[in-house]
């Protein structure tokens, strides 16, 4: 992997872009992501940021443009970028019908993790979580909150070098939602870089760096500090809405 | 009168186990902009369901314009408008099709009414033509509340509008809600968005199926029970952990660009020691200042209380 | 009623911009008339047939050209010996096999008596059974114009006639089958999904909290669906008519009155579906396991009933198709009135209001 400033890169994005015949979704967005950060990857419904994740997952092949994750191409090595990497989403984190322990064992398997390893991870999991009690209980069970602090759990197991998140906390009470992100702070201090989207400003200021979409194309790039003080707003929601206002893609 | 009134309502699932709102009481007056402030999962969309007529309670009544949400439901579903939870619009019918329909539907017609939506729908008129399933996230939401508005409701309920809608258009919606006050629809709002809880005249916090306060937003921060500090650094992460480890504090939580902390005794001394104890630990750059709470603050106050009681 | 309406054209305007259902909805029907009518029959067609003539006279040469005129065999090997019959089979192309022994027409004319020996493959039982059925008949035939030339003491002339259908054309027995299931599984299938499909979207909810009474949304759901059966009955009828030859010999007007009774039938069955499911996918797996199954079983037209045991009989009762059926061909084939069908259509429409009176009772005004 290269290095940038003394960081390594485990994100390099160079003029990637995405194309549904005519409509230009993700157009040419330039970005490096650095090990152990945390990295917001905000902008409104519609602007390619589901896209543009989709494409750094391996899930989408760009039209256009250059990108490598953990050092992987994601032309050619598409297979390898899903090995090192978590994901979790608001969506779909976890099969409801199976218990915690089964859905940590069958993603820990689908990892490629040992049995040994596995047994070892799951116990510290559960102890982290204070879940052990609820080992036996079906996830669809479980309050949201929890299901999705398991999620994310779940999600690193395997230690990968980059985990991307998926709007992790949407509509999940105040509390849980702190106790999520400092989960994040976590993983990050253990190195794992952190990729996610959010719809709550107040989180994006617990990021290292942000980076806002409109109208598929990067319009800000830079540390909340920062962008705050270019801007001259007192909060990331002002400068949310200073640069969302002006979206074509907003309007119908 | 256009009020709203429950008394003791309760609500359980799946044979009883689920208890998924707990004897709720509370009364919207008529003509009041009122917020149902809540994570998923607390019994918003119960609730909701309920009063439109659409569930049946397990016990409680309540009653809308006057009329128990039971026995006179017919009288109620051609007096109340209801925006529910996901977009619930006719993805294949145009915009004009899905408002001309629903005024249909209310006996009435686009023409009618045309007052009341005039502004929002002024905003959807050059996409008229276009497909409801083709719109943008906040046009849907705006369709949908010309489409709840249509028929001139006495009481508008309106589940969750803004979730998964962007920051641009929540702003505009909340903008809308306030004219619309003007109008004399008492409106019933929920959301799980704290800061779009000050916009209302009255808000209740509801958490796991029950209350834990039901007042002025003003008034709930008033009743925050100690005063409220800001403090960041330029590690943030590691003040986090030392900050909780501190004993001069009482509660501390991480809100963004800073973390909220209150003092346990008398904040005026403890200040100095506590910013004494973080330069020990190498933290540079410390800004200590008091602030208001937000109804987040008091919502997690709120919540840490009933953990503590239970 | 203005609401009603509005209701109405909703529907239809659902309906005609669904392009795939759409295409679903006309295009099978049509491809199974043809699949049914041309492609997969009952009958034996050109059934490869092999004839080893050790004889070579003038009466193997008559009988050998009757089965060269007749459509049921092609003759495919011609062998004067007899050991290479049975690898022949083993290839594979012949199903049937027929041998005339030297000396035949000697034989004939002098001992009275000829002895050809057929042999058929019988992996295929019914083929089998059928073939020297065929072949029987057309030796016998042949047997008949020598016999014109002698008289025996007594005779017993059999005239067989086929009624109603004296080419044995098998398209009459499907094209009855195929339009009833085809009708059922539409009707049901599509109202089922269209109901549920307002419940997955919300759409349901929205309309319960409305003036309008909801048991008449399911009722303004039910009509673009029977007017698209109506259509497609036409184009079922015409097709049968005019590319598979087969004629109406009955009154048209019967045939739709009776039509749209089933149409109703099916629709009631898919409004009872629907109510019972909550996601599409499920309303649609139990329309077309739980329907079209016993539908095909049951119905009359691929299996006959009075073939099944007494127990099945019965469970076929109360299969609609199976009422309808019987009702098309009385139509259709026999040229019926409603003299002869009046206790079938009974049945039917009785099956029609009981279905209706549970589904008045099942709606929920509420969501629970």
């Amino acid at each position: 992997m290269s290095e940038t400033n003394g960081k390594t890169v485990v994100i390099s994005a160079t003029d990637l872009t995405k194309r549904f015949g005519d409509f230009i979704a993700v157009n040419a967005i330039t970005f490096e992501v650095h090990a152990g950060e945390i990295f917001g990857f905000l902008g409104a419904n519609g602007a390619g940021k589901t896209t543009a994740m989709r494409m750094l997952c391996g899930l989408s092949r760009p039209s256009a443009g250059r990108a490598t994750i953990a050092g992987y191409d994601v032309y050619t090595q598409t297979e390898k970028i899903k090995k090192n990497i978590g994901y979790m989403s608001q969506r779909f984190s976890l099969y409801e019908d199976l218990t915690v322990s089964e859905n940590i064992r069958f993603f820990g398997g689908i990892y490629g993790l040992s049995d040994k390893l596995l047994k070892e991870k799951q116990q510290a999991l559960l102890e982290t979580l204070g879940m052990q009690e609820m080992a036996t209980k079906l996830v669809g069970s479980l309050p949201l909150g929890w299901k999705q602090k398991l999620a994310f759990s779940v999600a690193i197991i395997h230690e990968p070098e980059i985990v991307f998140l998926d709007e992790p906390t949407g509509g999940v009470d105040p509390m849980t939602r702190r106790q999520f992100w400092s989960m994040i702070y976590d993983a990050a201090a253990r190195g794992i870089t952190v990729f996610v989207t959010t719809h709550y400003m107040d989180e994006a200021e617990y990021c290292d760096r942000i980076s806002m979409m409109v109208d598929g194309e990067i319009k800000a790039l830079d540390s909340p500090a920062m962008l705050k003080k270019e801007y001259g707003v007192e909060s990331m929601d002002e400068v949310f809405y200073l640069l969302a206002r002006g979206a074509k893609r907003n309007d119908g | 009168m256009n009020g709203i009134i429950l008394e003791n309502i309760s609500k359980t699932y799946e044979k009883g186990t689920v208890l998924a709102v707990d004897k709720v009481s509370f009364d919207v007056r008529p003509g009041e902009l009122f917020g149902l402030i809540g994570p998923d999962g607390a019994g918003k969309t119960s609730i909701f369901r309920i009063l439109v007529t659409l569930l049946l309670p397990d016990s409680g009544t309540a009653t809308v314009c006057g009329q128990d949400v039971v026995k006179n439901f017919k009288i109620l579903r051609s007096k109340i408008g209801y925006m529910p939870g996901r977009f619930s619009l006719y993805q294949d019918l145009t915009v004009e099709e899905n408002l001309r329909f629903f005024a249909t539907v209310f006996k009435t017609s686009i023409a009618a009414n045309y007052d009341l939506i005039k502004e929002i729908y002024v905003q959807l008129e050059p996409f008229k033509d276009r497909r409801a399933g083709k719109l943008s996230g906040g046009m849907k939401q705006k369709l949908a509340l010309c489409c709840a508005l249509i028929h001139r409701p006495e009481v508008l309920f309106l589940d969750e509008p803004t979730t998964g809608v962007d920051v641009v258009s929540r702003r505009e919606f909340w903008e809308m809600l306030g004219r619309l006050k003007q109008e004399g629809i008492t409106i019933l709002v929920s959301t799980p968005y704290m800061d779009e809880a000050t916009q209302c005249e009255r808000i209740a916090l509801i958490q796991s199926g029950s209350l834990m306060s039901i007042d002025p937003p003003g008034q709930i921060i008033d009743q925050f029970p100690e005063p409220l500090f800001a403090i960041k650094g330029d590690n943030m992460g590691a003040l986090l952990v030392d900050l909780k480890k501190s004993p001069l504090l009482s509660g501390c939580n991480a809100f963004g660009d800073y973390h909220h902390i209150t003092f346990k005794g008398d904040s005026a001394s403890q200040k100095a020691h506590l910013l004494q104890q973080l330069s020990i630990n190498h933290h540079q750059d410390v800004e200590l200042k008091q602030i208001q709470p937000t109804i987040e603050d008091c919502f997690i106050r709120l919540m840490e209380q009933t953990k503590a009681n239970v | 009623m203005l609401q009603f309406l509005a209701f109405v054209k909703k529907e239809f305007y659902h309906v005609f911009r669904d392009k795939k259902t759409l295409l679903m909805l006309f295009g099978v029907p049509v491809m199974q008339i043809i699949l049914f009518g041309f492609a997969l029959t009952n009958e034996i067609k050109n059934s490869g047939m092999l004839i080893c003539d050790q004889a070579r006279d003038v009466a193997s040469e008559r009988i050998i050209s009757s089965f060269r005129a007749s459509k049921q065999f092609e003759i495919k090997v011609f062998t004067d010996d007899p050991g290479t019959i049975e690898s022949a089979f083993r290839r594979g192309n012949i199903s049937i096999a027929l041998i005339f022994p030297p000396h035949f027409a000697d034989d004939l004319a002098h001992q009275k008596k000829g002895q050809i020996r057929i042999i058929a493959d019988a992996s295929d039982p019914n083929t089998a059974t059928t073939l020297t059925g065929y072949a029987s008949r057309i030796i016998g035939e042949y047997q008949a114009s020598l016999m014109g030339l002698n008289t025996l003491p007594y005779q017993i002339n059999t005239e067989i006639r086929m009624y109603y259908n004296p080419e044995l054309n098998s398209t009459v027995n499907f094209v009855p089958g195929v339009m009833a299931l085809i009708l059922l599984l539409i009707c049901v299938m599509m109202t089922s999904v269209s109901i549920v499909r307002e419940k997955e979207t919300g759409t349901m909810e929205v309309l319960l909290v409305s003036p309008f009474n909801p048991f008449l949304v399911i009722i303004s759901k039910a009509i673009p669906y029977l007017a698209l059966s109506l259509v497609n009955l036409t184009i079922i009828l015409l097709l049968s008519v005019y590319v598979l030859q087969m004629p109406v010999n009955g009154s048209l007007l019967l045939l739709y009155a009776v039509s749209t009774l089933f149409i109703i039938t099916a629709l009631s069955l898919g409004l009872l579906i629907s109510n019972s499911t909550d996601s599409q996918q499920a309303a649609m797996l139990i329309a077309l396991m739980g329907m079209m199954v016993p539908t095909i079983l049951f119905t009359g037209f691929m299996f006959p009933l009075e073939n099944m045991p007494y127990a099945l009989q019965l469970i076929a009762n109360i299969i609609p198709s199976k009422w309808y059926y019987i009702i098309v061909k009385a139509i259709m084939v026999k040229g019926l009135g409603i003299s002869a069908i009046w206790r079938e259509v009974m049945v039917l429409a009785g099956m029609t209001v009981l279905l209706l009176l549970i589904n008045y009772k099942k709606f929920k005004i509420r969501l629970a």
